[in-house]
């Protein structure tokens, strides 16, 4: 109890003795209860629920005229998961922007497995994936993704003039 | 090595090994790991250290208030006090709170941040002119980055929540507003790397602040600029499957974590420098989050003047009174014609 400071001169005065106890405790943990509640706030909903994440339908008329095994997108299902939007915006900027006659990947995409397809979303992609609520939107519902292809493109019904 | 490269390759070094473990380890069977349990002993980690320090904080008594200079505090009536002098010196709660707000939402005081150099002088062309100036470039890097993280931070909800609420909705929107590329490039993200790209730049060219500053200082940067890129990667160049991580990260808010497969390792390697920025935060100077709450010179009234604020750890002082003194030493004082208030 009789701690002092020190110097070079030795002992010289008692150190503080501080009471033990919480200065303004109700404002801090207030604040704290209030941040952490805010911080829960936006999960409290769904906790403990499962929630499933959505399935990619493929019972389309076309697809289904298909058999089992060449079901087969124009490039692999992992990658197309990943990446169709840039292969979208790069097939509408060839065709669109930049397309010049006989400019050799303008029109048409060319697979790996050397396939040639019209580069076309109404055309190619719906012509298989013609259930755009059960394909498309409901995963971009699910992250929340508002993509704009739909500000042209027709989805149902008529379809664009076959090019050439 | 001298003392800036140690402390700058330490830093640097601990998040380039941070982002190799998280690479590596994903790859193998630990994605659960990665995946689930770093991150719930990083949410833990964050809420425990956060109590642990705002406990160890409000034992600390604060008695004194600080009237600050740059404002004129409550005084006689007629010295005029305009609404700076108010808000920087507050005599009401009302004043206190919009000093809070300015500090907190505005950075006040980093605004008022002086810089002192030594300038070229047309008037002395041999010597140099030493000049104190407002330097808000700190305020403004300052600003941009932790309003960009906020929108970052806030734009993440859209994983974490299902259905997504319209604010974040909205928020997205105003944040990708200018359509450009696709995906939709977002401000905040591009305007967080950049003002943490000056914040360093700050730290590594001014020399007096080189010198001053630690692994600790540069780590967190480091840190936050690896999430940021990372995270830019994977959204425009490195495209992991979204709805994989959605589904991830649904799991691991609603309590029913899964891992599902194929999320390339860009994911787990932002995710674990997410999971390490949340530990890491109670145990160093990111405090300053609820820190700015705690600073003695903002948050109290500067009312000294009107009440009586007493030392909480004053303890019994022995003193002489003057009487006491002069029965001590009164023959003395007489003799050499010292004035008593008592002869005898």
């Amino acid at each position: 109890m009789d701690e002092k400071y020190k110097n070079e001169f030795g002992a010289f005065a008692p150190r503080p003795q501080v009471e033990k106890k919480f200065y303004n405790g109700k404002y801090i943990f207030a604040g704290l209860i209030v941040f952490l509640a805010m911080v829960a706030l936006p999960f409290l909903p769904n906790v403990g629920k499962t929630i499933p994440p959505p399935v990619r339908q493929l019972d389309t008329p076309v697809i289904q005229k298909i058999a089992e095994k060449d079901r087969q997108c124009i490039m692999p299902t992992e990658w197309m998961r990943a990446n169709h939007m840039q292969m979208l915006i790069d097939w509408r900027d060839n065709v669109v922007r930049t397309n010049e006659k006989g400019a050799p990947n303008g029109r048409y995409f060319k697979a790996p497995d050397g396939q040639k397809f019209l580069a076309s979303l109404t055309n190619t992609c719906m012509e298989c994936h013609s259930n755009k609520e059960k394909f498309c939107d409901q995963c971009h519902n699910y992250v929340a993704v508002a993509p704009n292809c739909w500000g042209c493109h027709l989805t149902e019904g008529k379809k664009l003039a076959e090019a050439k | 090595m001298d003392f800036f490269k140690r402390h700058f390759l330490v830093a640097l070094a601990a998040v380039l090994g941070l982002v190799a473990v998280a690479y590596v380890g994903s790859q193998t069977k630990l994605q659960i790991l990665f995946g689930v349990a770093v991150p719930y002993l990083a949410a833990l980690i964050f809420v425990e250290g956060l109590v642990y320090r705002l406990i160890v904080w409000a034992r600390s008594p604060v008695p004194f208030r600080i009237p600050t200079t740059a404002g004129q505090n409550r005084t006689l009536p007629w010295i005029k006090r305009s609404l700076d002098d108010k808000l920087d010196n507050p005599d009401t709660f009302k004043y206190l709170l919009g000093r809070m707000a300015l500090e907190v939402l505005a950075f006040r005081s980093l605004f008022r941040n002086l810089r002192t150099e030594l300038r070229k002088d047309p008037d002395n062309p041999e010597g140099a002119r030493l000049i104190h100036w407002s330097y808000k470039w700190l305020w403004l890097g300052a600003i941009a980055f932790h309003y960009a993280f906020l929108v970052v931070l806030l734009r993440h909800l859209r994983f974490f929540t299902e259905p997504v609420p319209m604010p974040i909705q909205l928020m997205e929107h105003a944040d990708g507003f200018f359509q450009f590329f696709v995906p939709a490039v977002y401000l905040s993200g591009i305007v967080m790397v950049v003002a943490l790209f000056y914040l360093l730049a700050r730290r590594i060219t001014n020399p007096s602040l080189r010198y001053i500053s630690l692994a600790a200082d540069y780590f967190p940067l480091f840190l936050i600029l690896g999430i940021g890129i990372s995270g830019i990667l994977m959204r425009y160049v490195y495209k992991v499957d979204i709805v994989a991580v959605k589904q991830l990260a649904l799991g691991l808010v609603t309590l029913h974590p899964v891992v599902p497969p194929g999320i390339a390792p860009i994911f787990y390697v932002h995710l674990f420098l997410v999971c390490v920025l949340f530990a890491y935060f109670p145990f160093s100077k990111l405090m300053h989050a609820p820190g700015v709450f705690f600073s003695p010179s903002r948050n109290m009234v500067a009312n000294n003047r009107w009440v009586l604020h007493v030392n909480p750890w004053n303890y019994p002082v022995k003193f002489t009174p003057y009487l006491q003194y002069e029965d001590k030493f009164r023959e003395a004082m007489i003799e050499a014609d010292i004035p008593v208030e008592k002869e005898s």
